[in-house]
């Protein structure tokens, strides 16, 4: 029974985890699709974060903060497409300024508003997406393994989690099914072809980018007004990256990269769950063991187990016109 | 591309130190912060405050310098070194390498260092004895808890954060001695500090495999846990400064750390000439460490709790309970 809690736990834990990893990680899938590489992911998500709670925090309604957030990351995501879609730079470069960019300005612009040293005041329950407790979560409770399913693992998750997995499906939709989703991928793979069939590569580049900006937006604001409650410095703590990791691990698809976000949570889940807990043998595992599992992990399964990569062909290079 | 250069230097020359130190005084204090700056309501806000006291009740102005980096440190050291500051004060073992190679070069400025310690004849050490402080909020959580499971959430794994661990666990133990440990550390880097989502997370773990009360350590990742604590309707513990007030009826107390005594000494000091190098201990007997109380948790804790705290404290001073404590809690790391 106390594996079967641990085992309940431990998903309960990884749902949460993932979602902002997941909303990362189609972000970025969406800019790459479109041949823009975005290293920024870590940077937008900091600022969404930021934007959003200053915004929660002076409304005091975190729709307020959401919105907010979105649009900090969306402005972001316009300034890496006007570096690398207008004025064809460097991508990586582009994406590490911004990075950099956001990790000194936010605490300092916190520090300028709040005088909470670089933090933003901690929000209330009214101006966070609490947790919701879906229908009938009371009431099934007490049935065996499906119940507490129900109610432990899927119900109680704030409105951002679920929105993390219902982005899934959606994105795969508008990449697959709608003729958008067509041109999208194509401008990722030969942007000549689409150019040549006289649709604009620079806009169909920059709505990519709008829509890895939003999905950006929503993760960061997920980290400040669900899952935390506040802004602190370098709180995105490398889930940037981490979610551009899941995104080449699940090869660019929407549902691969959405199990492989769902390892990586599960990993770091289970590793704050092996600490201190003492195997048969071994004996107790150090911290530091368990903490650098998720790194070897990521390292073990990108040189072995994922097979062949096969990135967007256009992906990193600026399209010109008169080559 | 010569007027670039100067330009840019003109430029830099912005954003370092302000260079106009005060020069009626005679007497000349500096505070340098640790980064997360001024007011962060935590150990750098306490060390302000110190400074503070210390300027209404003299009337000496203080100089102040809140770093962004740690690349910072050594150049504000040098800074204030070189423009004649008597006292310089660092705040924070993150100045342990840089103050050492400053303070051999200017062997006629004091400095204090908190946190850390460094044995040169012009630099005074102030650390704290955390493990005897969080031995009496161990204590409080032996006596809280319902469940007979405690928790404690450490920010990175080092020696110093092992030491409240400690005495936390030694406190626990000292009121009852049946009680469940469950440990966490957020991580190994000084990004630990600052992951209040992760810190959640395991707080969250804790309190639903039945801990009732989580002591953090952690800074600002403690946030999460205090967080996590009203989200799960459970108890927390603050650490450094009073942060009782944080989710007031949801954390039972917190773990002090007098950085505002320790700045305010050491400036009456060299103010008055008693200043003296050397290392010096900040314990329950100096009033160094201590548990908070306030009107957020006074309905949390007895009377009868109190008389037993005020107990140990008595013994702790006079030495009838030693509180155990770990190696190399204020190395440089």
């Amino acid at each position: 029974m106390e594996f079967l809690t641990d085992i309940l736990l431990l998903s309960d834990s990884t749902l949460r985890i993932a979602a902002p990893l997941i909303l990362a990680a189609l972000a970025g899938l969406c800019a790459e699709r479109a041949g823009i590489v975005d290293i920024g992911l870590e940077g937008k998500m900091l600022a969404a974060a930021f934007g959003a709670a200053s915004a929660a925090s002076i409304t005091g309604s975190p729709w307020a903060g959401l919105v907010s957030g979105i649009l900090v990351s969306v402005l972001l995501a316009l300034l890496h497409g006007y570096v690398s879609i207008s004025q064809r730079g460097n991508q990586i470069v582009s994406g590490m300024a911004i990075n950099i960019m956001v990790a000194g300005l936010a605490p300092t612009l916190a520090n300028a508003w709040f005088s909470r040293g670089g933090q933003t005041p901690l929000l209330p329950n009214e101006a966070r997406f609490t947790e919701i407790t879906l229908p009938f979560a009371d009431l099934v409770a007490d049935v065996p393994l499906l119940g507490a399913v129900y109610s432990d693992l899927l119900s109680g998750h704030s409105l951002l989690t679920y929105a993390a997995f219902a982005a899934v499906p959606l994105v795969a939709w508008m990449l697959y099914k709608t003729r958008f989703g067509l041109r999208l991928r194509a401008v990722g793979e030969n942007p000549e072809a689409v150019d040549t069939a006289g649709i604009s590569v620079t806009l169909l580049r920059y709505q990519a980018m709008i829509i890895a900006g939003v999905l950006c937006g929503v993760s960061g604001s997920a980290l400040s007004t669900a899952l935390g409650a506040g802004f602190i410095r370098d709180m995105s703590a490398g889930k940037g990256f981490l979610a551009l990791a899941a995104m080449i691990f699940g090869k660019w698809k929407p549902v691969p990269t959405l199990l492989a976000c769902l390892l990586f949570a599960f990993v770091d889940a289970l590793q704050g769950r092996l600490q201190g807990v003492s195997l048969p043998l071994i004996g107790e595992i150090p911290v530091q063991f368990t903490i650098m599992l998720p790194y070897v992990l990521t390292v073990i399964i990108l040189a072995g187990f994922v097979g062949k990569m096969e990135a967007p062909k256009a992906s990193g290079i600026p399209y010109e016109k008169d080559r | 591309m010569k007027y670039l250069f100067v330009r840019m230097l003109a430029l830099m020359a912005l954003f370092v130190v302000p260079a106009s130190l005060a020069s009626g005084q005679n007497f000349r204090p500096v505070l340098l912060y640790d980064i997360g700056g001024k007011f962060d309501k935590s150990f750098n806000e306490a060390a302000f405050r110190g400074a503070e006291r210390f300027a209404q009740e003299t009337g000496i102005d203080f100089r102040d310098f809140e770093p962004n980096s740690e690349t910072q440190y050594e150049q504000a050291l040098k800074r204030f070194a070189r423009r004649g500051a008597d006292l310089v004060v660092a705040v924070g073992v993150g100045y342990s390498v840089a103050l050492r190679n400053v303070a051999e070069r200017y062997p006629d400025v004091k400095f204090t260092v908190i946190d850390a310690v460094i044995d040169l004849p012009n630099v005074q050490s102030i650390t704290f004895k955390e493990n005897e402080g969080s031995f009496l909020v161990g204590m409080i959580a032996g006596m809280a808890t319902q469940s007979g499971k405690v928790g404690f959430i450490g920010g990175m794994d080092i020696p110093l954060i092992r030491r409240f661990q400690v005495g936390y666990a030694q406190g626990v133990r000292h009121v009852r001695g049946d009680v469940e440990f469950i440990d966490n550390y957020v991580g190994t880097t000084p990004s630990a500090w600052n992951d209040p989502i992760k810190a959640a997370e395991m707080a969250k773990s804790q309190y639903a495999r039945g801990v009732d009360i989580i002591f953090s350590a952690a800074g600002p990742s403690g946030l999460g846990v205090i967080n996590a604590a009203k989200d799960s309707g459970a108890l927390a513990i603050g650490v450094d400064s009073n942060q009782n007030h944080v989710q007031p009826g949801f954390v039972l107390t917190s773990m002090l750390k007098r950085v505002d005594l320790a700045v305010e000494r050491a400036m009456q000091q060299a103010q008055s000439g008693t200043w003296q190098a050397g290392h010096y201990v900040l314990g329950l007997p100096e009033g160094g460490v201590d548990y908070a109380m306030d009107e957020h948790n006074a309905a949390l804790i007895s009377d009868e709790m109190r008389q037993k705290l005020e107990d140990a404290r008595a013994k702790i001073i006079s030495g009838e309970i030693v509180v155990a404590d770990v190696d190399g809690g204020n190395e440089g790391h």
